[in-house]
């Protein structure tokens, strides 16, 4: 199930390669053996529903039934006198009580339109624009990192049947292939019978027959999924648990190994939420447990080197600031970057927080970004894996000279 | 898709490759445009439906290896028998408790040659520029289907394909049909390997008898159709004729165990009335001659004409259309190439609007061409097919699969779960909106591609594409 993969012979010809001529000469002094996991979640996280702001005055207003607060039977769980951790994320809150996460909010790529794709190429390749490169920061980085006369210091992990683009590039990659794929999901299936509504009826009732078999067999009742209006039927949550599960285990037990590549990547879909989002007990819910699961997997499979270990996670874009009119929310700006791992001076919000009044809003819309996430991300590998600072501005995010890298966070 | 895309003539062309042959390769937009062209020329090529492997076995190799394979596996469980018997009888004196655990012997060799054969197949349908000649192959090679799940037949499914359909797609179907008839995979498979003239040498000598099946097939499906006249008495007489159509014994010849022959000892004697007409014994000859007979029949070319129209055009495809194509095949005494000209330079042939749902096959190879994807092994494309109900070479019965859309409604589901085992696999690195447009051009409706651009990644647009209704439809 592993093949080594070194893309190094594809990309002959393309910018990557000058990578190659900054490779430090001497390994730097006064590092541990760190690793280094970036968790990229696809289709834009909605910040605000995963780490509210509770103590801002217009947060109520904004969301309305859908705001999270610290009441109820579905209380946040608060991380200071300000914010709050959706309950779905028990974990990550006892990791954060422990000082070992660290949440930075309003933060943003540098990517400022509204695309998926161009959002997740510019968060992935770490250059200003889409379609700049066919590599990612997270491999270009292995160049900086110090070989100190260990095999695979250079190679990166990556669970996947295709590696995430921030794991791509010169550096070879080991790739972990999962014994089984997610099946399509919940989302998937409901654009796809929107789709066929608008160009083939007959096409949308046989994939929602099927659908609805499905949800018989799969033992979601009648009468349980009408006394849940807010569930769609048949949501394959325990699927996708294992899913994020399974390649979190299979990440933390390769990256924990002494001979281990050093830095890794996985890629978790399903977090476009325009529709009946559910933050508290649906499909919202349902994946950030699930990703809590994926942190606790990660936690035990790292075993010791837990202690020395940063994970990221991160994702394209955030989510507009109200709700809309199909009780979700769409593509936004500013959103949270959640960072976990016991090499972090941890149990703090990082955020320079704007504000949701309107006039704060980017568009009278978005929350509005007041952190880059080059800095973050510049700062760990600066300061957990003691990437230079030449390097991080000139190869891992072309073109951030002016982004400092945000000090202090292992 | 409405009308006036109908009259574009570039949409047209659209329509047309995947009406009858299959979509652009990734990174090729040549054909785009002049597809009639394109098909055209493939049809005059005369290797195009050629599979060009010195790897692969012919028939009579294949079934002499597959014998030696069974003998050599028979011999060796004989002897790992006596040896673990004699093992335990030591082990038991020794006192030891340990066991040895019979080897897994794998996959045999019958299944080995299949999955090659099936690889070729694959490849070939991923390298093929049109199409056409291509999917002509399927068409005739389910008309006169064969199942792997017939005793000896997997071995032989590959070779059957590439000796008695690939040669004739663009050759005479009386061609076609001796070849059919006559080869030992059909000839296993619908049980006239073992059929005997009761009279006959054998028969007389055995008390064994006739089997009915090839006989009733050729006839009922394969030439002139159901119900078009023929009584139980020419099925019966017809039998009779092709006694003796065998094979040779395995067990009797290590250099031509296996391929045809025709058998004397076990023809039937005499002369023998089939819907009308007396052949007289000739031997072989004389089921030859019934062939010729039938395939000259106007119940054969409507029968073959209403196939091609509804396999290609549309479930219940206009009159006119099957005329068209039923008078050119009795025009030319069957020309398969000028059926097929026939079949793509009709106007009816081009008008309809897709209605008809893409087969399993088709829809999983049309896939794997838009994304350039070259599998490195056959087995889950043909784990795919087996889940999308088309496993292949493995028909339930001989009248093929379905060429009815409704058919296949029911896979809908099944297809999106394999829709999304391929995006996973290669949707990051494709652009989604891209490979829509080489493959649509103007017929992607406006629907579509806000649903692609809206995708939360590129796999999910990815899918949807494979999904969407202009993928499915054809």
């Amino acid at each position: 199930m592993i093949h080594q993969s070194n893309r190094r012979e594809l990309l002959l010809g393309s910018g990557a390669l000058f990578a190659w001529a900054y490779l430090p000469r001497v390994a730097q002094a006064e590092c541990r053996d760190p690793r280094f996991l970036v968790i990229v979640l696809r289709g834009a996280l909605d910040g605000l529903a995963t780490v509210a702001p509770v103590g801002d005055p217009d947060w109520q207003r904004l969301r309305g039934e859908n705001a999270l607060t610290t009441e109820g039977a579905t209380a946040a769980l608060p991380l200071d006198s300000y914010f709050a951790l959706n309950p779905a994320m028990p974990n990550l809150h006892r990791l954060y009580k422990a000082g070992q996460a660290t949440i930075v909010h309003a933060v943003a790529t540098p990517y400022r339109e509204r695309s998926h794709f161009d959002g997740q190429d510019v968060l992935e390749s770490g250059f200003i624009r889409p379609g700049s490169a066919d590599t990612g920061w997270l491999n270009r980085a292995l160049a900086g990192l110090p070989a100190a006369g260990r095999v695979n210091a250079r190679q990166a992990f990556a669970v996947g049947p295709i590696a995430p683009l921030v794991a791509r590039g010169p550096a070879p990659v080991l790739a972990w292939m999962p014994p089984r794929l997610p099946p399509a999901s919940n989302d998937t299936v409901s654009r796809l019978v929107d789709l066929y509504r608008h160009t083939d009826p007959t096409l949308a009732n046989a994939l929602e027959e099927r659908s609805a078999l499905s949800a018989i067999a799969s033992g979601a009742a009648m009468g349980d999924t009408a006394k849940k209006p807010q569930m769609a039927p048949a949501i394959p949550g325990a699927a996708v648990r294992a899913y994020f599960a399974e390649s979190a285990s299979a990440a933390a037990k390769f990256m924990a190994r002494p001979d281990g590549p050093r830095v890794g990547a996985v890629a978790f879909d399903g977090w476009d939420t325009h529709a009946n989002e559910g933050a508290t007990k649906g499909r919202l819910a349902l994946l950030l447990a699930a990703l809590d699961g994926a942190i606790n997997a990660l936690e035990i499979g790292m075993g010791d080197s837990w202690k020395d270990s940063v994970v990221a996670v991160i994702t394209e874009f955030g989510r507009t600031a109200r709700i809309n009119g199909t009780e979700g929310t769409d593509h936004g700006t500013a959103t949270v970057a959640l960072l976990i791992g016991g090499a972090l001076k941890g149990g703090r919000v990082i955020a320079d927080w704007p504000g949701l009044k309107e006039a704060n809003l980017r568009d009278g819309r978005d929350l509005k970004p007041t952190t880059d996430l080059r800095a973050v991300m510049k700062g760990i590998l600066k300061e957990h894996l003691c990437v230079d600072d030449h390097l991080l501005a000139q190869n891992v995010f072309p073109g951030s000279q002016a982004i400092n890298p945000l000090a202090g966070l292992v | 898709m409405g009308l006036e895309m109908a009259r574009d003539p570039r949409a047209q062309s659209i329509v047309a490759l995947h009406r009858f042959g299959l979509p652009s390769k990734l990174g090729s937009t040549d054909l785009i445009g002049d597809t009639r062209s394109a098909m055209l020329a493939e049809l005059d090529k005369s290797d195009a439906a050629l599979i060009k492997n010195d790897d692969l076995l012919s028939s009579g190799e294949a079934a002499r290896a597959a014998f030696d394979f069974r003998q050599e596996r028979k011999a060796a469980r004989l002897a790992a028998n006596a040896q673990s018997g004699a093992e335990k009888q030591q082990a038991k004196e020794a006192g030891s408790s340990e066991e040895k655990q019979p080897g897994n012997p794998g996959p045999g060799l019958p299944q080995q040659i299949y999955l090659e054969e099936s690889k070729a197949r694959l490849e070939s349908a991923l390298a093929a520029d049109a199409g056409f000649v291509e999917r002509l192959v399927w068409f005739w090679s389910n008309h006169f289907c064969i199942s792997a799940d017939k005793g000896g037949v997997r071995p032989l499914c590959g070779a059957y394909e590439r000796e008695a359909i690939r040669p004739h797609v663009t050759g005479k179907f009386s061609d076609m049909l001796l070849a059919v008839e006559s080869h030992p995979a059909m000839l296993l498979y619908l049980d006239n390997a073992r059929s005997i003239g009761p009279n006959s040498f054998a028969g007389l000598r055995r008390g064994k008898g006739l089997n009915e099946n090839l006989a009733r097939e050729i006839l009922e499906l394969h030439t002139l159709g159901v119900r078009t006249g023929y009584s139980q008495d020419d099925v019966t007489n017809f039998a009779k004729v092709i006694t003796g159509w065998s094979i040779v014994p395995l067990r009797q010849s290590p250099d031509h165990g296996g391929e045809f022959t025709f058998n004397p000892r076990m023809h039937e004697p005499g002369t023998h009335r089939v819907i009308g007409n007396d052949y007289e014994d000739r031997g072989f000859e004389q089921g030859h001659a019934v062939l010729l007979t039938l395939s000259k029949s106007p119940a054969t070319a409507n029968h073959i004409a209403l196939k091609l129209a509804s396999h290609f055009v549309a479930d219940d495809p206009p009159r006119s259309l099957v005329a068209r194509l039923a008078s050119r095949f009795l025009d030319t005494k069957g020309d398969l190439k000028e059926v097929s000209k026939a079949l793509i330079t009709a106007p009816e042939a081009w008008d309809p609007a897709p209605t008809k749902l893409r087969r399993p096959s088709d829809w999983v190879v049309s896939s794997l061409r838009v994304c350039g994807v070259k599998p490195p092994d056959v087995r889950p494309i043909l784990q795919a097919q087996n889940l999308l109900g088309e496993p292949l070479w493995r028909v339930p019965a001989p009248n093929g699969f379905s060429d009815n859309s409704t058919a296949w409604m029911d896979g809908l589901g099944q297809r999106l779960d394999i829709a999304n085992q391929i995006s996973r696999r290669v949707g990051d690195t494709l652009d989604p909106a891209a490979i829509a447009q080489n493959t649509f051009g103007p017929l992607l409706s406006n629907e579509t591609k806000e649903a692609l651009s809206r995708a939360e990644s590129r796999s999910q647009a990815l899918a949807l594409l494979l999904m969407s209704s202009e993928f499915q439809r054809r």
